[in-house]
């Protein structure tokens, strides 16, 4: 950033203001945001319940008590499965290898049950699958995060209570089609809800506070984050892209119906963490996001602004990207209450706001290039750097209720003949040709003894016995489900080279 | 190998003239040599022949999705994007190539001096060796799985098989040939004008710079590694894990290490830049690495987050080979951010650089979780001899370590 130049211009700006005269009192056009249009941009609004597909046969219950371990029941666990977890303390990591498993803490007479890391165990909650619903918790002292999903499509983490828990308090990643709500998050030391590199994601009424950042969007597309309470943390709610990571945008994202207030906390981020750049005193914040709608939102009493919208230049410890686009276009900012932000603003702020001018509170400021951004009823706020932003062709949001999928995001199908191909030549390959011994015995050996028998050949598969000295065991393929067993079995008696 | 004389040419003018007696049995006598090499008409394990007579990769991996299709995630995700469809014929001429010291100017180094099979692919040293002797600024990285990277060398400068495959064979530091001298000297190897006319049937010229390159990128795009005991795992296998790599799995992925942060499976790399900030062997400057491939003083110091599959075959470790031991590279990640970089030297360190303090019983079963990925179950045959009959240092140099 130029500020001298800047200085110049806006010398040159005032003066032209001086010399015409421009009048201050002419009456703001006033857009009511009751009943207008809304927005017809995003991802195709569908009507939903939840996030997790209804299940429509009901599985086992495992109860956990305290004493007892709730990895060992996830472990027993089939797909379909409640684990149900009593009040008490826990002290341990569970992680969800599998598809469809609800875990769900009992509550009792305001009584949880409670992970707690002891500060020495690393992660509270792992999954991996998809169709997860983790519920009820309380989880505390854990050195990594408290839940955090990597790749599980379909998931729900609701009413978890996280308290002083490490670097995430809830952290679903790679994931498409979530749900985060009613979580009470506290005394995390990067985001209190983190969504990073996801697809339709939902985050509401989740309080979160005393964290270093409340709420944080990064890298994904189609989020509405609305009802929240996020106050006294450095930074309340923010849409990043994030450079340097391997999906590169942040679109779509509407901010809505949230309190954010009282975001001051000092930044006690790690050294060398993104947020730990935020400056304390941040309602929201957007940097580089593209698509980010900002309605209905109470921000008060943050003291260096209540929006912040930038480029990644304005970041100057975040890393060089080339594939990363570094602007914020398209932010859309409706009705939202602002009180008394930006009372106590940063050097970097301030020399912004001179370049207008501008002295005293800022609500909203702008920093680098925008293309595409719209405001209505700007003249209600204090506002720095939005000289271009266009009056909004909508005023509302009204029309959108979620992104979340109807149905939840769907598993790739297989054809079952493909899925013989794809483990025959994927796996069997490796060990067995079709003429002559490579580990295994040839193709065309296994033929013979099975021929008409797809179904021995499947039950082999599955569990190997020894049955020739001068060959090494088979491992089980027990990790193929019956149906690609007995697909692979059927490939394997039919191939012919 | 039979239809391949029949279609011999050579032979059937060798016997048309008998005043070229004396010359057609010398073509004979090197002809016989030759012979021997003939060119597989089936694909790799791993592979499907189509009716194009290309070979399409098939793995687990394809029963899954990611995100945005980018070959991200956890345990049932897909892979990224990968390079198939090559012949077998070009596959296997490429693994021809790959071991013939005749691709070298000095025709004594072959693909396989830094990429030899039996050390994962790597050389074993810290840093490689090129022509005339010439010890390199980095270390040979493996080949198991490059089909699935869109991003090559450790600064992160070519994007496909074809561009990287250039690069060590006209870089005067590795094989240090150039083009002319490289086609001469495969035109002056008997077998290979007529094995490229096998490969590349549609080409007029079929012996160029372009199809070599093509056959080198045919057979690196073959080298699959996705049959680990992780995978088996991962597609569903709960005991195929021991429990002690296990506990290193949820130590990988915790976000107190955040390993897969970084080296994300399925493929263990996000191919991303990360400035990490490793110690250079003793004496030598700093690597800029990617900084010079971007112009972007921010990425100095930054390298290729490589893929961790086979990386217990590829010792020593890090773009200069710095640390000799896996446990050794993992336990750099905490011993401090910046710890290594030398005071008064700036570099903009990865913001996961962080201070996890782990344990050496965590660091113990991340070197045990990291053994299990590895998988050679697809490895290509060394070829007993190549088309120049060169000796083929590199299987001697394995032999050499394996003493």
């Amino acid at each position: 950033m130029n500020n001298k130049y800047k200085v110049v211009l806006a010398i040159i700006i005032f003066a032209g203001g001086w010399i015409f005269g421009s009048s201050n009192n002419e009456a703001p056009v006033i857009t009511s945001s009751v009943g207008g249009a809304s927005y017809e941009g995003g991802f195709e609004s569908e009507v939903t319940v939840g996030a997790v597909p209804h299940r429509s046969v009901a599985g086992n219950i495992h109860v956990v008590s305290p004493g007892d371990s709730i990895q060992a029941a996830v472990e027993a666990a089939q797909p379909g499965d409640t684990i149900q977890v009593m009040p008490g303390t826990y002290s341990e990591t569970v992680y969800i290898d599998k598809d469809d498993i609800h875990l769900v803490g009992v509550i009792q007479n305001g009584a949880r049950a409670t992970l707690d890391g002891l500060g020495k165990l690393n992660d509270a909650i792992l999954y991996s699958g998809n169709n997860i619903i983790i519920e009820n918790f309380r989880i505390t002292q854990y050195k990594g995060n408290g839940i955090m999903g990597q790749a599980g499509n379909n998931f729900e983490i609701r009413n978890n209570v996280i308290v002083d828990t490490g670097i995430y308090g809830i952290f679903p990643q790679l994931g498409t089609n979530g749900l985060v709500e009613h979580n009470v998050v506290s005394g995390i030391e990067d985001a209190a809800i983190y969504i990073g590199m996801s697809d339709n994601i939902h985050v509401a009424y989740n309080e979160v506070f005393d964290s270093v950042a409340g709420i944080e969007i990064e890298n994904s597309r189609h989020a509405i984050v609305e009802y929240n309470n996020a106050h006294h943390n450095t930074g309340g709610i923010l849409a990043f892209v994030t450079p340097g990571l391997p999906i590169k945008t942040t679109e779509d994202v509407i901010i809505r119906n949230n309190f954010v207030s009282d975001n001051n906390t000092p930044n006690f981020g790690a050294p060398g963490s993104i947020v730990s750049g935020i400056p304390a005193g941040t309602g929201i914040l957007v940097m580089a996001a593209d698509d980010v709608i900002i309605e209905g939102n109470i921000i008060t009493n943050n003291k260096t602004a209540g929006i912040i919208i930038n480029d990644h230049s304005f970041a100057p410890t975040i890393t060089m990207d080339i594939q990363s686009d570094p602007n914020a276009d398209r932010t859309m900012i409706l009705d939202n209450v602002m009180l008394n932000n930006g009372y106590d603003t940063i050097p970097e702020v301030m020399a912004v706001a001179l370049t207008e001018l501008h002295t005293g509170l800022v609500d909203i400021v702008h920093v680098g290039p925008s293309n595409g951004s719209c405001i209505i009823n700007r003249h209600r706020y204090r506002t720095v750097g939005i000289g271009d932003y266009s009056e909004c062709g909508f005023t509302n949001t009204d029309s959108i209720d979620s992104y979340l999928l109807a149905g939840g995001a769907q598993p790739r199908v297989i054809a079952s003949s493909e899925r013989g191909e794809i483990a025959y030549l994927g796996v069997c390959a490796g060990c067995h040709s079709y003429t002559g011994r490579l580990i295994g015995p040839s193709v065309q050996v296994i033929q013979a003894m099975y021929a008409d028998n797809p179904q021995g050949l499947a039950a082999y598969i599955n569990a190997p016995i020894k049955r020739r000295d001068n060959f090494p065991e088979m491992p089980a393929q027990n990790y193929l489900d019956s149906e690609t067993q007995l697909a692979v079995a059927k490939y394997m008696l039919q191939v012919s080279n | 190998m039979t239809k391949y004389l029949i279609n011999n040419k050579a032979n059937r003018n060798a016997f048309s003239c008998i005043f070229a007696t004396l010359i057609a049995m010398s073509f004979t006598l090197a002809q016989s040599a030759e012979s021997t090499f003939a060119l597989a008409d089936k694909c790799p394990p791993s592979f499907a022949l189509d009716n194009n007579n290309q070979c399409q990769l098939r793995n687990l991996y394809q029963l899954y999705d990611s995100l945005q299709d980018r070959g991200l995630g956890g345990l049932k995700t897909a892979l990224p994007k990968h390079r198939d469809g090559f012949s077998p014929q070009q596959i296997d001429l490429g693994r021809l190539l790959f071991f013939d010291p005749v691709l070298s100017a000095d025709k004594n180094l072959s693909c396989a001096n830094c990429h030899n099979p039996t050390l994962g692919f790597s050389d074993g040293m810290d840093r490689s060796v090129g022509a005339r002797g010439q010890v390199s600024q980095r270390s040979s990285p493996t080949l198991w799985n490059s089909a699935f990277l869109s991003v090559f060398f450790w600064d992160a400068r070519a994007h496909s098989l074809e561009e990287q495959a250039i690069g060590p064979l006209f870089s005067d530091k590795e094989m240090a040939n150039t083009p002319e001298q490289l086609l001469s000297n495969l035109n002056q190897v008997a077998a290979y004008p007529r094995l490229f006319e096998q490969a590349f049937p549609a080409s007029k010229d079929a012996l160029t710079i372009d199809n070599t390159v093509t056959a080198l990128s045919a057979f690196q795009s073959s080298l699959i590694s996705l049959n680990s005991a992780y995978d088996r795992y991962a597609h569903g296998d709960a005991k195929a894990l021991s429990p002690h790599e296990l506990e290193g799995l949820n130590v990988f992925r915790s976000f107190v290490a955040r390993c897969s942060q970084c080296h994300t499976p399925p493929l263990f790399t996000n191919q991303q830049v990360a400035v990490i900030g490793t110690p250079e062997p003793v004496g030598l400057p700093r690597d800029i690495g990617a900084a010079e491939t971007f112009s972007a003083k921010r990425l100095i110091g930054g390298f290729k987050v490589p893929t961790l599959r086979n990386i217990a075959r590829t010792a020593p470790y890090m773009h200069s080979g710095r640390f000799a031991t896996l446990r050794e590279a993992a336990e750099f990640y905490t011993k401090g951010r910046g710890h290594a970089v030398p005071e008064g030297e700036e570099l903009l360190l990865h913001w996961h650089i962080s201070d996890p303090k782990l344990t050496d019983t965590e660091l113990d079963r991340l070197v045990d979780f990291m053994g299990a990925l590895s998988d050679e179950s697809f490895m290509p045959e060394t070829p007993s001899q190549v088309p120049s009959g060169l000796l083929n240092t590199s299987t001697s140099l394995a032999a050499a370590l394996e003493k």
